[in-house]
């Protein structure tokens, strides 16, 4: 993919929120960029950052949290020093976010179709005929049936799956350049699940579309990711092509993570699952070293204050650890003959 | 996978819980002036538990399953149909003495726990309200519970908010586990959990299940959780179990088109794979209103005109069943 389809570049971007016990960096210098048509998938469990990251780029964290960045450059756009109204202008517009609770995230005393045109006629056509058009057409793209009738109603008149799937048509009026989805699916069914992850691959192929998508399910990831990040405590320990991830896991974290899930016909019935012991890290205060350190199996005395940088394996596939492949493989059978 | 409670030598005990053609009726009003509408909510549906197995209960939202749950732990009363615990009607028992052979774990350990008692306090609860003992013996009997469950003792003095999502499903465990239940109805005990804090709960229910000789009822739409806990499995689609078979048969030869739709949507992670397209169609159907014939129809792909008009009979197959006319 060529450098000028690459419509979302950003470096080191820190999210510093003061609170009573001293400064919380829930977010420590996470780097990524998309490309379009291309899908970032973050993941990492609550509390790692995931979603933080998401309300920075669209500039809606709360005022006393300080966002800062190196770079964050949208559409070729330096967008740090963007103020309140030009913040406004991108949101919903060409940057647009599907957010994880359909139930809360739509207004109920409003109409779908008064808040499917709203953001249509706010951005790009005040008219509000053609308005309607682009919500019926939408709402049919994403496979509502009687479209126009739906208008009308209000949203506890439809199921969880519906509103999520008006949810993604409110995010698509405007054609946006970027997709934010934060968990889309958490609160579906399966079944509504898969619909709405092959709607929304489907949507991002059709519109030509960058696509940044937050999760906690690995599943998901690995079905629809290109590129993934997995965030710990602020920070990326592991990225690279789905595949590569998937496929070998360099950080203990990682690794952790994908034993921690049954998989039917891999892990055996009734079989003790893996698990990743203890908790995450407390995030106040001067923060040094690998922080997953005290949950790690392989840790020794240099990962309190190992660097940044990662290791980075020819297929773009980069991990933070000090362990490499070899000293792991060594670790592990020597844990074993232990 | 060798549970001595299943042997085949012993097929013929008497299940632990056991539900004999429950239906549960809901009536729901349609307007000032009209009549209200039957909404059959459980339909049918005759389960065995048998002693010391997990039996998996699965289907998507509104298909019944947590009311079903509801009826198991006695909370919802029948309109047909009887209940039996150890072989003997539920009618028999008295509210507090089902209460004490079968409860629940919820779903959500952050609305489950009164978060203005302490841990101590929500865990010897049931003791209380059945009058075992005495506060010696509660503090005794909580902390062993603490410990059973893999939390430190001091939590006990603690409020539900100040402990992670993991420690607070431990609670509710620990709560559930007090009065040395028989059955243990979990209703997607996971669901809410990051995945690393999801295999130790799912490991802990395991090894509490075989410490004390309990009986799950495991309800949950993750089916790879379903595939690794549970015995049995029941599939349900709008209030009626369409398809019941042992674990192993159903998750290599699923047979009901919904049920093999859920397995298709189960989301492995594997790369090599894309999002799968279940052909469900978009609509969940209205349970007031329910299609004719296979209520299934009219999201099956492989629905015929015999769908459309008569509903499918059980085709048996030893203790296993589905319901489709495709069989």
């Amino acid at each position: 993919m060529s450098a000028k389809d690459v419509i979302l570049d950003v470096k080191n971007l820190t999210i510093d929120i003061p609170v009573s016990a001293g400064m919380l960096h829930p977010v420590r210098g996470t780097s990524f960029n998309v490309s379009r048509g291309e899908t970032l998938c973050i993941v990492g469990e609550s509390g790692c950052g995931k979603s933080l990251t998401s309300l920075g780029l669209m500039g809606l964290l709360p005022n006393t949290a300080q966002c800062n960045a190196e770079r964050m450059d949208f559409l070729g756009q330096d967008i740090r020093d963007y103020n309140e109204r030009q913040m406004s202008e991108l949101r919903g517009g060409s940057m647009s976010m599907i957010f994880q609770e359909p139930m809360t995230s739509l207004n109920p005393s409003y109409t779908l179709g008064d808040q499917l045109t709203e953001v249509y006629r706010r951005h790009v056509n005040r008219n509000r005929a053609t308005a309607r058009d682009r919500a019926v057409f939408l709402l049919e793209k994403v496979g509502i049936s009687a479209a126009a009738s739906r208008l009308k109603q209000y949203p506890h008149q439809l199921s969880g799956g519906l509103r999520q799937r008006v949810m993604i048509a409110m995010a698509l009026m405007c054609g946006p350049d970027l997709i934010i989805a934060d968990e889309p699916t958490t609160a579906l069914d399966v079944t509504i699940q898969a619909q709405i992850l092959h709607l929304l691959s489907d949507l991002q192929r059709e519109f030509h579309m960058g696509m940044i998508l937050i999760t906690h399910d690995l599943g998901i990831v690995a079905r629809v990711a290109d590129k993934v990040q997995v965030m710990y405590a602020g920070k990326v320990v592991e990225e690279g092509p789905c595949a590569a991830v998937f496929n070998n896991p360099m950080h203990p974290y990682t690794q952790g993570l994908l034993r921690c899930i049954p998989v039917p016909g891999k892990t055996k019935r009734g079989e003790r699952l893996g698990s990743v012991p203890g908790i995450v890290p407390n995030l106040i205060g001067d923060l040094e070293g690998c922080m997953f350190r005290n949950r790690c199996p392989l840790a020794s005395e240099a990962c309190a204050r190992m660097p940044d940088t990662p290791t980075e394996l020819p297929d773009g596939h980069c991990f933070t650890c000090l362990q490499d492949k070899s000293a792991l493989e060594q670790q592990a059978v020597f844990l074993e003959e232990v | 996978m060798n549970h001595p409670q299943t042997s085949p030598e012993a097929p013929q005990t008497t299940p632990a819980l056991e539900t004999d053609r429950v239906n549960c009726t809901f009536y729901v009003r349609q307007g000032m002036l009209r009549g209200s509408k039957p909404l059959i909510a459980v339909d049918d549906v005759s389960l065995k538990i048998p002693k010391g197995q997990v039996v998996g209960l699965v289907g998507e939202s509104g298909c019944g399953k947590s009311t079903l749950a509801n009826i198991l732990l006695g909370l919802q009363g029948t309109t047909a149909g009887e209940v039996r615990y150890d072989g003997i009607s539920a009618n028999k028992f008295s509210r507090k003495e089902i209460a004490q052979r079968i409860q629940p774990i919820f779903q959500d350990p952050y609305s489950s726990l009164n978060p203005t008692k302490t841990i101590h306090s929500i865990i010897s609860l049931p003791l209380r309200i059945h009058r075992i003992g005495n506060s010696a013996e509660w503090d005794r009997k909580v902390r062993d519970m603490l410990d059973l469950v893999g939390l430190p003792a001091r939590v006990a003095g603690s409020y539900p908010s100040q402990l992670s999502g993991g420690q607070r499903q431990r609670v509710a465990i620990a709560r559930a586990l007090i009065m040395r239940p028989e059955v243990v109805i979990c209703d997607e005990p996971t669901s809410a959990l990051d995945v690393s804090v999801q295999s130790q709960i799912l490991n802990l229910l395991q090894d509490l299940k075989d410490e004390l000789g309990l009986t799950y009822v495991l309800i949950s739409h993750n089916l790879a959780v379903v595939e690794h806990m549970a015995d049995r499995v029941a599939v349900m689609y709008l209030g009626r179990i369409v398809e019941e078979a042992d674990a192993e048969t159903l998750f290599a030869n699923p047979r009901h088109p919904y049920t093999k739709a859920l397995l298709e949507s189960v989301l492995t992670p594997d790369p090599s794979m894309g999002v799968p397209d279940t052909h469900l169609g978009t609509v969940f159907p209205n349970p007031i209103d329910p299609p004719s014939g296979c209520h299934f129809h009219p999201r099956c792909a492989q629905c015929v005109e015999k769908c459309k008009l008569v509903a499918p009979e059980p085709v048996r197959d030893g203790a296993n069943f589905v319901e489709c006319h495709l069989y």
